[in-house]
């Protein structure tokens, strides 16, 4: 048997929000002279204008060595936190974890890059921040390099790099560490397409070479795909744990992220790039903003976008699929002919019909993706999930059935044709 | 522990070795100052030096010149203004000489200072994603001065001969006296590091202690000019100290000042410990303030 390779106990992190957080110098000193003058009880009196968050509460998890666990969640949920908490970028208000082995983490892929130095430079530089030694990174360098696919650009500054060179050289250098346990944040939504498939294909070695990882997405399909367990967290609580399978699915079974609607906040949380980003998407049926959307009705796909440079040849579409990972179609705006190819700055919303009596009943996730030139500008996840439900079930009685077979449900253009018995030709030799 | 062969990219030796666990939990009261930590994460310390240095001269005309620009520049304003026009003695040397001895340590202390106490706010990125001893940043940061306080001092040596002077034996103690102004920069900037992550205010705090404090730093001027009474106490300022140091190295001017690098150091010791205890205090909210 296995030994715990992870242990977390009570695990509790509490935030204080309100504006004391980044409170002015002159604040801060007559709170704590306050502070003097009511020693340990004048704690309620002090603080009474700052709220408490607690971001992660009550969190107990065993990881044994050389599991591999997934963490699901919606946004804000504490997945962020708890991984802060465990990479020790935090420290945690109550409770503990404790590890056997070297903890490697990665948040975010190129953490340390710096945009002066040249590729070579920038390895040993971001291998040294991601806990690497020099022996190890420079062993590794060639593999690394190779992986990246930046050949002779090795010595120029990272600067000059194409987004897409910049983000394959980070993620190879992360990929090549080699902890005995690894956190690993959704650092794959980057890169190309066919960059993103060789990124997956690695994490797949690493959760394959035995080592143990924690692993946090919004993406259910890699998380099925590369996890054994899965723990849902909720408010900071883990309500769910378990097969990875059986918890995606209570985790769409329970509309946790079912809203017709999406909206992110501003600033740099958006998804995005420095060129384009997502604010919003939300599914529009003849009744308005819906998450279940009748079967005979067309309805709209809506995504709300900021370009803040001109773009030349970008699309905008996604891919619809059913939430049990079954596709549907991938589609983008750039399909019909006479789509703007170029867009100047400014607020876009761009949206799609998708036709009445298409789709099956059942529940459908659409992940929004955006391109330039086959390099992702937005990339997110199961944005937006729905229900296609049959209100009125008729034309099925004849077959007694509650739910046909496929993934969509088209109403075709059906003939028959009849022809009287003939007799003559059919009497033929 | 379980025994695993044929793991991927892994050899099983490697594997085997010893296992540290690491324990994450909150830490209470007074906080040791875990000065083992930096020891073992020193690789990230020197690289964290070496790119401020190498970034610092990126893509620039004059490259590491501007190292002496700064000192030169200053020496020439202070020759000006204090030798020239105010005519203030300099113990026996000629005025340029005796100002650029105590300008090289005073540059290397300044931008050391301002260095180290930006550190955390301009490294923002590392430090709410990636866990490493956070005291490396403003150390790596005044370190990477170093080399500018070397090629500083060379040029002090370069230009002493135009005016008859020649580097003696005591020169031999410039890297002990060295230390000074090295920890004086390390010990302030370590402080405002910490008091920035939740105090923008140190951004333009800093300049401005910088200014107040050269002048009250016998750098312009020699601390034989103070009244008794001062020069006495004048080594409470560590700085006091370096530039004294530094010129009895240098320029050989009067006896070893022991009274005065005997203050300073003290009160260096005491600066620095003061702040090494308030940065770890503060250093678990770094990430949820910065």
């Amino acid at each position: 048997m296995a030994a715990p390779a992870i242990v977390i106990e009570d695990l509790g992190k509490r935030y204080r929000m309100g504006r004391l957080h980044y409170g002015r110098l002159t604040e801060s000193i007559s709170n704590s002279s306050k502070r003097l003058f009511k020693p340990k009880s004048g704690q309620n009196g002090s603080t009474s204008r700052a709220e408490y968050l607690w971001a992660l509460r009550h969190v107990d998890l065993e990881i044994a060595e050389g599991e591999v666990i997934g963490i699901v969640g919606h946004n804000g949920a504490g997945k962020t936190t708890l991984l802060k908490v465990l990479s020790r970028i935090t420290e945690p208000t109550e409770g503990r974890a404790q590890f056997a082995g070297i903890v490697g983490s990665l948040l975010e892929v190129g953490t340390g890059f710096h945009p002066e130095l040249t590729g070579r430079e920038n390895v040993f530089l971001n291998g040294a921040v991601l806990g690497m030694r020099r022996s190890e990174v420079k062993r590794k360098f060639d593999e690394i390099v190779e992986f990246a696919e930046i050949g002779r650009f090795l010595d120029t500054p990272v600067k000059r790099y194409s987004s897409g060179m910049y983000v394959r050289l980070a993620f190879s250098v992360a990929a090549h560490l080699e902890p005995d346990i690894l956190v690993v944040d959704e650092v794959l939504a980057v890169g190309d397409i066919d960059f993103q498939k060789r990124c997956l294909g690695k994490m797949d070695d690493v959760a394959r070479a035995g080592r143990t990882v924690i692993f946090v997405s919004h993406n259910m399909s890699a998380v099925t795909r590369l996890c054994q367990r899965a723990a849902w967290l909720h408010k900071g609580r883990i309500v769910e744990i378990g097969s990875a399978e059986r918890v995606v699915e209570k985790y769409f079974a329970s509309g946790a992220e079912f809203e017709g609607e999406r909206i992110w906040p501003g600033g740099s949380r958006r998804p995005g790039v420095t060129e384009l980003s997502i604010r919003g998407a939300r599914i529009v049926a003849p009744g308005g903003v819906t998450s279940t959307v009748d079967i005979r009705c067309s309805f709209r796909i809506e995504i709300d976008y900021d370009i803040h440079a001109p773009l030349r040849g970008m699309s905008v579409g996604g891919v619809l699929r059913r939430t049990d990972g079954a596709g549907v179609f991938e589609a983008y705006d750039s399909d019909v002919s006479g789509w703007p190819s170029r867009r100047l700055p400014g607020a876009y919303t761009t949206s799609c019909e998708i036709p009445g009596n298409l789709l099956n009943d059942g529940r459908y996730s659409f992940t929004i993706y955006s391109f330039i030139h086959g390099t992702i500008l937005a990339h997110i996840e199961d944005a937006l999930v729905f229900d296609v439900v049959d209100l009125e079930p008729s034309g099925s009685e004849s077959l007694g059935i509650q739910h046909r077979d496929g993934v969509v449900r088209p109403q075709l253009r059906w003939t028959h044709s009849t022809e009287p018995p003939d007799i003559e030709s059919s009497g033929d030799p | 522990m379980q025994a695993r062969t044929g793991t991927v990219g892994l050899p099983a030796a490697e594997h085997e070795r010893h296992r540290p666990v690491t324990v994450v939990q909150p830490s209470r009261g007074w906080i040791a100052l875990r000065l083992g930590d930096l020891w073992a994460y020193r690789e990230l310390g020197y690289l964290l030096a070496w790119r401020d240095v190498k970034v610092r001269y990126a893509q620039t005309l004059l490259g590491a010149l501007w190292a002496v620009i700064q000192p030169l520049t200053m020496m020439v304003i202070f020759a000006l203004v204090f030798g020239r026009f105010a005519k203030l003695p300099s113990e026996g040397v000629p005025y340029t000489l005796f100002a650029l001895a105590a300008l090289v340590p005073w540059t290397f202390f300044a931008s050391g200072l301002s260095g180290a106490a930006q550190s955390l706010v301009r490294n923002e990125q590392l430090v709410s994603k990636i866990y490493f001893p956070r005291l490396l940043l403003p150390i790596g940061a005044a370190g990477s001065f170093l080399l500018d306080l070397a090629i500083g001092t060379v040029l002090l040596f370069v230009l002493m001969p135009f005016y008859g002077f020649y580097p003696g034996i005591r020169t031999l103690t410039l890297p002990a006296i060295a230390l000074l102004p090295l920890a004086c920069a390390l010990a302030v900037g370590i402080l405002f590091a910490a008091l920035s992550v939740r105090y923008r205010d140190v951004a333009y705090v800093v300049p401005f202690l910088i200014q107040i404090w050269l002048f009250a730093t016998p750098v312009a001027y020699s601390a034989t000019l103070l009244p008794d009474e001062l020069q006495s106490v004048i080594g409470l300022n560590p700085m006091a100290g370096a530039v004294e140091g530094f010129r009895w190295a240098v320029l050989e001017t009067g006896s070893f000042p022991s009274n005065t690098l005997l203050l300073s150091g003290a009160s260096c010791v005491v600066l620095l410990l003061v702040a090494l205890i308030y940065f770890r205090r503060t250093e678990r909210h770094f990430a949820d303030l910065i």
